[in-house]
């Protein structure tokens, strides 16, 4: 760990595969700004591959003051052993007090492992970072870190904090920060570390990768038609890709309903799924668990159609309908033909 | 060649399960009134440690860190087909974070010969992801996460395909090594009868204690103990005595254990409170919904 440091700077893992970086380090750098201007610190992404150094430019745009540029042969493929190594190294020599990952499955394979070595906190799937005082029995922590996130199957909101192990770090999912404004004029510097990797930390031979394009875009879609467990049957979630198709929409589903293999797990909406905002957003059979939630209710508009009153989508729904979907959605896909 | 496999697992509260009568008054969830169940990856990640003694030989432990009642899901690997249970339990591992977690469970591995340690990938309680890989770190050994299928292990080398959610890798890698197993990787066996009723006896040695003190209400302390002391060797003998380890067998530092071992703390606890919107109700009739529809295309939410 290192001490606490409330000079530190406030860091992002740009993650970058095949010299192309993934929208996730953008994503955090947007907060990463707030949470730096609120501190009243610099802005730090850390890049590592080998030859990456021309991403450095993008980042700066997005919001860092300083790019760390971690370069070598060795690290052209991700590792956590390699990648984890060198973030160790360089937390050490510069500090930071803030360190931010994507909750990919590279960032969920990496970061455990650097916090293990490092022995400082992480919280895993944070969606909303902030930055707040503490008070414990006899003392008053100023300006931590506020990492928030759904626990316990999502019945509660937990706020963590890490007072004393620093750097306090945290993994974010995938659009749950929404991408920050590209601002080109910033001043930046770039920092090009020397680092120092042998084979000795590249434990694993990556013998073959497949990469697949997601079976459907959620994220660009300006309406959602999501199913949950209240659908029923994989047969009946054919009401869903229904009513989707009436309306050009893309198919979403809750984490239930993919588990019970009515729908791809592409399709998941939720905190560990996609987040989405879209403009309409329609929950079929949905009850509305704080994880499904988190990842629609900064949708425009909501629809929620669920048998049971009480359910609780329909405390975030703008639109309520409270019946069996068996009958609503055919309705709905008749209004829809009728109108369009 | 055999190979030797501890697998770490833990006993949840099945969470998929909250009903009203499970929360408190204040919002916070008793953990009390839900059923306490396997966590479903690790019934996973047992299976392929079972698959790979069906198919090599070798030894299957089985390990958790947790409460007295954790047992239960020790004789449940028991009956499935593991060799070896332990259960670590001791009052100052309480409030342990995935850090100070991965720590005793480090110090309870590194007794063990072992030549790949295998977690589910998350547990449902807390769906961090984070101790099989900080439990890798700490052992020193190299991670593959997110494996799927196993696809060969030939000496001291293993390859195995990982499910990287936008695709699929395979990698290959020297043991001893640090598996997390996802659920699509394999169904899980049911328990053999037979063997279900005979570790339907497998013990814990303080449950050995409480059973001999239940069984004779007059007897001594000093009789007790050596009921009890019969008992545990008795079990020993046929396999069914759960091992029962506390930190200080393990020898772990305590800095590193329980609330002091956690750089994470609990801020606040919020139970979930929804903001009202404004909404509102539609009447599930023809006319309700094609009156919805026609509100929603003339303000352009659907065009």
């Amino acid at each position: 760990m290192i001490s606490v440091n409330p000079k530190g700077e406030v860091w992002v893992f740009a993650e970058q595969h095949e010299g192309k970086l993934e929208d996730i380090g953008l994503e955090l750098l947007g907060r990463a700004r707030i949470l730096g201007d609120k501190l009243g610190v610099k802005v730090g992404a850390v890049l590592i591959g080998d030859e990456v150094k021309s991403l450095a430019e993008k980042l700066c745009h997005y919001g860092a003051d300083k790019v760390y540029v971690l370069e070598h042969p060795l690290l052209e493929h991700y590792q956590a052993n390699s990648y984890g190594k060198v973030i160790d190294d360089l937390v050490h020599k510069y500090q930071p007090q803030i360190m931010i990952y994507g909750a990919t499955a590279c960032g969920r394979d990496l970061a455990p492992r650097v916090a293990s070595a490092i022995k400082a906190g992480l919280t895993a799937d944070c969606t909303d970072l902030q930055i707040g005082d503490h008070e414990s029995k006899d003392k008053m922590y100023k300006n931590l870190l506020l990492q928030i996130r759904p626990a316990f199957g999502g019945n509660i909101i937990a706020t963590i904090i890490n007072y004393d192990r620093w750097p306090q770090m945290a993994t974010v999912r995938e659009g749950v920060m929404p991408m920050p404004e590209l601002i080109t004029a910033r001043k930046h510097e770039i920092v090009a570390e020397k680092v120092h990797v042998t084979h000795d930390d590249l434990p694993l031979e990556i013998l073959n990768e497949h990469k697949r394009e997601k079976k459907v875009n959620l994220k660009a879609s300006r309406i959602v038609v999501s199913g949950g467990a209240g659908v029923g049957s994989k047969e009946n979630f054919r009401l869903v890709w229904d009513l989707a198709n009436a309306l050009g929409a893309a198919p979403g589903a809750t984490r239930a309903a993919v588990d019970l293999g009515f729908i791809d797990r592409d399709h998941q909406v939720g905190q560990t799924g996609t987040t989405v905002r879209p403009s309409l957003y329609i929950a079929i059979g949905i009850s509305g668990a704080i994880q499904h939630q988190a990842g629609m209710s900064d949708s425009q508009k909501i629809i929620a159609i669920n048998n049971d009153p009480q359910a609780p989508i329909f405390d975030i729904a703008h639109y309520k309908i409270v019946g069996d979907l068996n009958e609503i959605v055919p309705k709905m896909i008749k209004a829809i033909k009728a109108r369009v | 060649m055999a190979y030797n496999c501890v697998v770490a697992i833990k006993q949840v509260p099945d969470t998929k399960r909250i009903t009203g009568e499970a929360m408190n008054d204040d919002g916070t969830v008793n953990r009390g009134a839900l059923p306490a169940i396997f966590n479903p990856e690790d019934l996973n990640a047992l299976e392929m440690a079972l698959m790979i003694k069906d198919k090599f030989g070798g030894k299957v432990t089985v390990m958790t860190m947790g409460l007295p009642a954790a047992s239960a899901i020790l004789r449940e690997s028991l009956y499935r087909g593991a060799d070896d249970a332990i259960l670590i339990t001791d009052r100052r591992c309480a409030a342990s974070d995935t850090l100070a977690t991965s720590y005793i469970l480090s110090c309870a591995i590194k007794k063990l010969d072992y030549d790949i340690v295998l977690c589910g990938r998350q547990a449902i309680d807390g769906d961090t992801a984070q101790v099989g890989p900080q439990l890798a770190e700490k052992l020193g050994i190299p991670q593959i996460t997110y494996v799927e299928e196993l696809i060969s292990l030939e000496k001291k080398t293993i390859s195995a395909r990982r499910n990287i959610g936008n695709g699929w890798q395979e990698v290959k890698c020297k043991l001893p090594v640090l598996l997390t197993v996802i659920d699509e990787a394999n169904d899980p066996r049911v328990s053999v009868a037979k063997k279900l009723m005979k570790c339907k006896k497998a013990r814990t040695p303080v449950e050995i204690q409480m059973q001999m003190k239940q069984d004779n209400p007059g007897a001594s302390d000093d009789e007790l103990k050596q009921l009890a002391g019969a008992k545990v060797k008795q079990l020993e003998e046929k396999g069914l005595l759960i091992k029962q380890w506390d930190l200080d067998y393990l020898k772990a530092d305590l800095q590193w254990c329980g609330r002091d071992g956690s750089p994470t703390k609990v801020h606040r606890i919020q139970s979930v409170v929804l903001t009202a919107r404004e909404s509102k109700t539609i009447e599930p009739s023809e006319q309700g919904i094609a009156d919805m529809v026609h509100e929603l295309i003339s303000d352009k939410t659907i065009s």
